[in-house]
């Protein structure tokens, strides 16, 4: 369904030639074929938009030199600067547009002088210099051939100058904020200077990381974090926006991430909510799991108590309560039948375990969230090795049976729905867990519930032998589709109530557990 | 290491025998001339007082344009030296953003003495201790007491 959104988006007309031309190439293919052509005759129409997609635009190195080109040769002309110094002024003030306008007209002098821009600094530019009798402060030389200096005044020689540049921009990754080398100076080192002092491949990270600095600053860009990429994001979402929206983007290298917080799409799960909830499960599942299967809690002060022997004759270290460890009674009340309970019935055994229960009631409903949630995390993982495994036994019977490999392209459909779907699936868990019950939650679960269901059919499947396959192909195609229709379902709505502020989601007060 | 930077630690050194911080202590080994061991008496005016504390700073190989290393070889109670076998400190001038190449080790020695003297809670390696500075002086003074007994005889 995604795909074919993207492509029809694209398509153009040239595009839709070749799509005629291929579709009447492979002509056996009646349920592919009908299905291109329907879709070709709604090229004019762009799909509608969903309300769990936002709005974001992939940027590729050269748009975003692009991009700052653009701005600066804007405001150029507005601040009757040349572009290099204007350049220089954006850097000093992040790329904030309004912010650097504003100052700049309300005092013009001063934001020159703090960006090392001032009237002086034009009429006498740096330049290296010899001066006699100085005495470098790094290196100790006494009378170097070459020094320099900014306006501050802090005089080095231009090897230590150029060693303490090398330092900041290749170790350190800094570029537009470097400070001078003095002591307790926080004078920035301008790109006059800098041009002056470094060379070649050091020049060259330099600009890189200005580049860098640039996306660091604009407040809607943001790199895609996958490994290698060196693409940007850009997406007008704001950081204030996120309780009520969540911003997946799909980079063109594939990668599918949140925008807000840079880590793998969460949908349907807020930023705050999984910065939470990933905590949580790494500070408390197994610590649960263990607390859950191994303890019980004192039934007067609760609490938790490990059995460490075989004696059922516990007694709480904490207040000295007596109790019976199987029927969680007073040990009193045992008489003669002590180290070997059977009574059940008692009413004092009884109560105890009613509130033993309650008490465990929160560690059980966190339990029971991430039991679910890390099961779809490892039945992705499973499904996408039957899928490889499959996909090799598949290529075995093209080359036995001579079918072709679009035939055989449903399967990685299937594969690639079930992983997002999974996903999605994944974190609706984490979102009910911080889910305040009303209305509205029923509906949330139900959509959970149906989507559930078509992909563990769908997932079930997989695990057809590989001979069945080829003859499960349509039925396969409809369980994809509708699996995606439900992940569509879900989202959609469950975005449309998290706009709306419809959804209480309790992630500022921590549940006890 | 350069021979530039060498040169540089030769004249430090001499400059911290020109100017000795009183109660401190510099053992130099020409071989090896990046590692320092400092013997530094804790300030009468401190806790530490009657203390005598081993120290290393090592000088890495990009110095000065990197921070010199500082640690504390024996045991102290201070919540701006980390409670472990390192003994390490990160604060101030010793924090790579904060060094600047003009600095020297003798900043870096007044800046230690002075820690002795005043603990920095606000920029604390050992949270707890920085904790019981604040909140518990005197609880936080016996301790540190105790441990000069203990450790820094």
């Amino acid at each position: 369904m995604d795909s074919e959104d993207e492509f029809n988006s694209s398509q153009v007309s040239e595009d839709e030639f070749m799509m005629d031309a291929d579709s009447d190439a492979e002509d056996d293919y009646g349920v592919d074929h009908d299905d291109v052509g329907f879709e070709s005759q709604h090229t004019d129409i762009k799909p509608a938009k969903h309300a769990y997609e936002v709005d974001f635009k992939v940027c590729s190195p050269e748009d975003i030199e692009a991009q700052q080109a653009r701005q600066v040769a804007d405001t150029s002309s507005l601040l009757e600067q040349p572009p290099e110094a204007t350049a220089i002024l954006f850097r000093h003030f992040r790329w904030n547009k309004e912010r650097l306008i504003d100052k700049y007209m309300d005092n013009r002098d001063a934001v020159l002088e703090a960006a090392g821009l001032s009237e002086e600094a034009a009429s006498s530019p740096p330049r290296i210099e010899k001066v006699p009798g100085f005495v470098c402060d790094i290196c100790c030389d006494e009378d170097p051939e070459e020094t320099f200096a900014m306006k501050c005044g802090h005089r080095f020689c231009v090897d230590c100058y150029k060693q303490y540049l090398r330092t900041k921009i290749k170790d350190e990754g800094e570029a537009a904020r470097i400070r001078c080398p003095g002591d307790g100076c926080n004078k920035i080192v301008d790109s006059k200077s800098l041009n002056l002092l470094i060379t070649g491949d050091l020049k060259e990270r330099y600009d890189e990381l200005l580049t860098r600095t640039y996306v660091d600053d604009k407040e809607n860009l943001k790199w895609c974090p996958a490994p290698e990429c060196v693409y940007a994001i850009d997406c007008k979402v704001r950081d204030k926006e996120l309780m009520r929206v969540v911003p997946t983007v799909h980079c063109d290298c594939g990668h599918d991430f949140c925008f807000g917080c840079t880590l793998d799409d969460h949908q349907p799960a807020p930023c705050a909510l999984v910065k939470k909830w990933l905590k949580k499960c790494a500070d408390d599942s197994e610590t649960a799991n263990w607390i859950s299967a191994h303890t019980k809690e004192c039934p007067k002060c609760h609490s938790t108590i490990e059995k460490n022997g075989g004696c059922n004759h516990m007694t709480c270290r904490k207040c000295r309560h007596e109790f019976c460890w199987m029927c969680m009674g007073i040990w009193s009340e045992h008489g003669t039948s002590w180290y070997n309970c059977n009574r059940y019935e008692e009413k004092s055994g009884h109560e105890a375990r009613d509130a033993q229960a309650k008490s465990r009631q929160a560690l059980e409903r966190y339990l029971h969230y991430y039991q679910r949630y890390a099961n779809h995390e490892q039945s992705a993982k499973l499904d996408k090795d039957i899928y490889l495994k499959t996909e090799k036994k598949m290529q075995q019977l093209q080359n036995t049976t001579g079918m072709s490999w679009i035939e055989v392209q449903f399967l990685d459909s299937a594969s690639q729905a079930l992983q997002q779907c999974r996903r999605t699936l994944k974190w609706t868990y984490a979102f009910a867990y911080y889910l305040a019950r009303n209305n509205l939650t029923q509906i949330f679960e139900d959509n959970q519930k149906d989507l559930e269901m078509a992909v563990e059919n769908l997932s079930e499947m997989f695990e057809k032998p590989v001979d069945q396959l080829q003859g499960l192909k349509v039925e396969m195609m409809d369980k994809t589709a509708y699996c995606t229709k439900r992940r569509i379902i879900l989202l959609d709505d469950t975005a449309v109530n998290l706009r709306e502020g419809m959804l209480d989601l309790d992630v500022i007060h921590e549940r006890e557990c | 290491m350069s021979t530039g930077a060498k040169k540089r630690i030769l004249r430090e050194y001499a400059e911290c025998q020109n100017d000795p911080l009183p109660g401190v202590k510099i053992n130099f080994d020409e071989q090896n001339m990046t590692k320092w061991e400092i013997l530094m008496d804790g300030p009468d005016q401190s806790v530490y007082a009657g203390g005598h504390y081993k120290l290393e700073i090592n000088f890495p190989n990009e110095y000065p344009f990197k921070p010199p290393v500082v640690s504390f070889k024996t045991k102290i109670y201070h919540p701006n030296v980390s409670n472990d076998d390192k003994g390490s400190m990160c604060l101030g001038l010793l924090r790579p953003e904060e060094w600047k190449p003009p600095n020297k080790v003798i900043s870096v020695l007044h800046l230690i003495r002075n820690l002795l003297i005043e603990p920095n809670p606000d920029d604390a390696i050992e949270l707890s201790i920085a904790n019981d500075y604040k909140t518990n002086r005197a609880e936080f003074d016996k301790t540190a007491k105790d441990w000069v007994k203990r450790y820094a005889k």
